[in-house]
């Protein structure tokens, strides 16, 4: 835990003594460790729409997952037996989601994904008290797979790391792709040399790339991709692209076609006013990790505003109609309770000395996900 | 599967052996003088790759990023060793574990503070980038051949300091007999301090190379080191000739494993099966290699009987 969310916390703790707070969200993600960048973004975007809203009926736990399942598990049944809080949230990670997001909801508690979206979750395993806020794993990667069918790419070489995430964007990009595969690869996770990879894909003989290297990953394939000279065009989804990882790519990222639910200039009120306070409040850009953590709070926000969390049935109803201003324009649940929106197609450019994203067009309008029907509530 | 491919994932293997190499000499020879289990070592990589991206940044100059590298591993890897190290040479391997893994704890949440949690930006010069053609038509990034280059002098140095050199004889004498050098009036303490700062120079130095063409981030270090273990449990631990043997065998049987095993299991098996069965057993490729070098030799290739 650093200190700042040790400040956080102490003060948040200052302000519950005070104030009795009328709902309590345990938030659980990821501050430390490689993965941490994701986690602040996702809480300093929940905590900015909280203070922004002037409620002091909302109290938010917040504790580090270390991007451990078994220490996110320990803190989950902390928070729900000795602590007993009425919503969870925060988890990035989707082996993490998975440890703890079924019992959380079968012990009765709401569970608000400000990330991860694993299909088990969206299919067979969804559940009433669980709800979505950023999307579905494989939503990204279909706009990407639709982007390079309008592109007019008929060879790409598709590569992921070997892990279910990493197998839901492969299969995910193939389900709406329509040309041939020049390669398929799954790297290691964690792997951050791809010289053998980038030697292949020279050798194939294809026309695009598509990848899925979230954070570091990533950071390593553009610049080996950059210098070895290779000029396929390479597509993939935002979070390789995000704010946060940007400026640690350079160069290499310029021009680089990606695909987001979410970017900086989006042109909606609630958008621009969030991307101006953030940067005013923390002196950085948001990244989208940092919308979708302002888009749960306020989701949460708007379902508190208008129903008692101790009444599960009312709760859960204002949760679904999704009554707030997301930074993303239109947003609705579809049955499942995973968003139906669009997915735009950026394109990184310079502004400046900052690199960041323009939307270019829309990779898939209104979209939803491809397990709804298998899920039964 | 062309030759041109063929030799381009070879030279892509000595490139990541040769890196290796420059981790797992300093480990070997930290372990083979003073008898130290340093988990901390990718630390030390860790503090050498931001050094230079931040003097990188202030400055402009790559030279000087590496040299800054230099300086601050050892540097740290110097005030490491006389604050927390010294007091474990006596200690058995699990407090040494135990210690230097809290070590990996407080650098890491130490370089977040300083630093913060999103990853640094540190680029190859410009004289470097770019590919280049060699003959045969095989087209290479100049920066990883440039690391061959450099790995290979070091290798080479480090092979002079350590025959040649009074200081050598004192290693190669620490790693025989410690309590004899001690005996015949050598300085041990400062003789330790002066090769964990070197080892830990080494190490800074790999990170500063690999930090431009990957991510310079909290905790990269910790993925190098594991490889860098199997690399001197393969070489023998304590041997320098045992770590670069062990890193160019590593190197080459992950980069090749990735590249040629799928296409293996292609020729007999449907594409998609033999692309995920190729790749979960590239990823073992080394630790099997461990494995039978262990078989054969139990003290790995270069060990002392």
């Amino acid at each position: 835990m650093t200190l700042k969310t040790l400040i956080g916390a102490a003060a948040l703790t200052a302000l519950a003594t005070v104030a009795q707070a009328d709902v309590k969200v345990g938030m659980i993600t990821t501050l430390s460790g490689g993965g941490a960048g994701l986690g602040m973004d996702v809480r300093d975007g929940f905590m900015l729409a909280l203070k922004q809203s002037g409620r002091d009926d909302i109290e938010v736990i917040i504790e580090d997952d270390q991007r451990k399942p078994d220490v996110a598990v320990q803190i989950a049944d902390r928070m729900i037996q000795a602590e007993d809080v009425d919503v969870l949230t925060g988890i990035i990670w989707s082996n993490l989601a998975m440890a703890v997001v079924p019992s959380a909801t079968a012990q009765g508690k709401f569970y608000l994904s400000p990330n991860a979206g694993p299909s088990a979750l969206a299919g067979k395993g969804c559940h009433p008290l669980y709800f979505n806020v950023a999307w579905q794993n494989d939503n990204l990667h279909e706009a990407a797979g639709a982007y390079a069918n309008s592109a007019g790419y008929a060879n790409s070489f598709i590569l992921a790391p070997n892990y279910p995430a990493g197998q839901d964007a492969l299969t995910g990009y193939k389900r709406f792709y329509e040309g041939d595969l020049a390669g398929e690869i799954y790297t290691k996770l964690g792997q951050t040399d791809y010289a053998a990879e980038i030697a292949q894909i020279r050798a194939s003989g294809a026309d695009s790339v598509f990848f899925f290297l979230p954070g570091g990953m990533g950071i390593s394939f553009l610049k080996q991709y950059a210098d070895a000279g290779v000029d396929i065009p390479v597509v993939g989804p935002a979070f390789s692209f995000d704010q946060g990882i940007l400026q640690a790519v350079g160069d290499a990222a310029l021009g680089v076609v990606n695909t987001s639910q979410w970017s900086k200039d989006l042109d909606n009120p609630t958008n621009a006013a969030f991307v101006e306070s953030f940067e005013a409040e923390y002196g950085r850009l948001p990244s989208l990790y940092a919308s979708q953590g302002f888009d749960t709070a306020n989701l949460l926000i708007s379902a508190v505003a208008a129903a008692d969390v101790s009444d599960a049935a009312a709760f859960q109803a204002a949760l679904e109609a999704a009554n707030f201003d997301s930074t993303r324009g239109d947003f609705a649940f579809g049955p499942n309770h995973h968003p139906i929106q669009d997915i735009y197609v950026r394109e990184v450019i310079k502004e400046g000395e900052i690199y960041t994203n323009k939307v270019i067009g829309i990779g898939l309008e209104d979209h939803a996900d491809a397990y709804a029907a298998e899920c039964q509530m | 599967m062309t030759f041109v491919l063929l030799a381009e994932q070879v030279l892509n293997g000595l490139q990541f052996g040769v890196m290796l190499f420059l981790m797992a000499a300093g480990l070997t020879l930290i372990f083979g003088v003073m008898g130290l289990i340093n988990l901390a070592h990718g630390s030390l990589y860790m503090v050498g790759a931001f050094a230079a991206a931040a003097t990188a940044a202030a400055t402009g100059s790559f030279l000087l990023a590496l040299a800054a590298s230099l300086a601050a591993a050892a540097a740290a890897g110097a005030l490491m060793e006389l604050m927390v190290i010294r007091r474990l040479y006596a200690r058995d391997h699990l407090d040494q574990v135990l210690a230097t893994f809290a070590l990996i704890l407080i650098f890491s949440e130490g370089t977040r503070w300083l630093f913060g949690s999103f990853p640094l930006y540190l680029d190859i010069p410009d004289a470097l980038s770019g590919p280049i053609s060699l003959p045969f038509g095989i087209d290479y990034p100049r920066y990883r051949l440039a690391i061959i280059g450099i790995g290979l002098v070091v290798a080479f140095a480090m092979y002079l300091l350590i025959t040649r050199t009074r200081i050598g004889i004192q290693i190669r004498a620490g790693e025989e007999d410690r309590e004899m050098i001690a005996a015949l009036g050598v300085d041990i303490s400062k003789l330790y301090t002066i090769v964990f700062a070197l080892g830990a120079a080494l190490a800074g130095f790999a990170g500063a190379l690999i930090g431009a063409i990957q991510s310079v981030q909290v905790g990269m270090g910790e993925p190098v080191l594991i490889l860098a273990f199997v690399v001197i449990v393969i070489g023998g631990i304590g041997s320098v000739k045992g770590a670069l043997v062990g890193s160019i065998l590593v190197g080459l049987t992950d980069t090749l494993g990735r590249a040629l095993l799928p296409v293996a299991f292609a020729t007999f098996m449907e594409p998609s099966a033999a692309t995920s069965l190729g790749a979960s057993l590239a990823s073992m490729a080394i630790y099997i290699l461990m494995a039978a070098v262990l078989i054969l030799r139990p003290r790995g290739l270069y060990g002392a009987a």
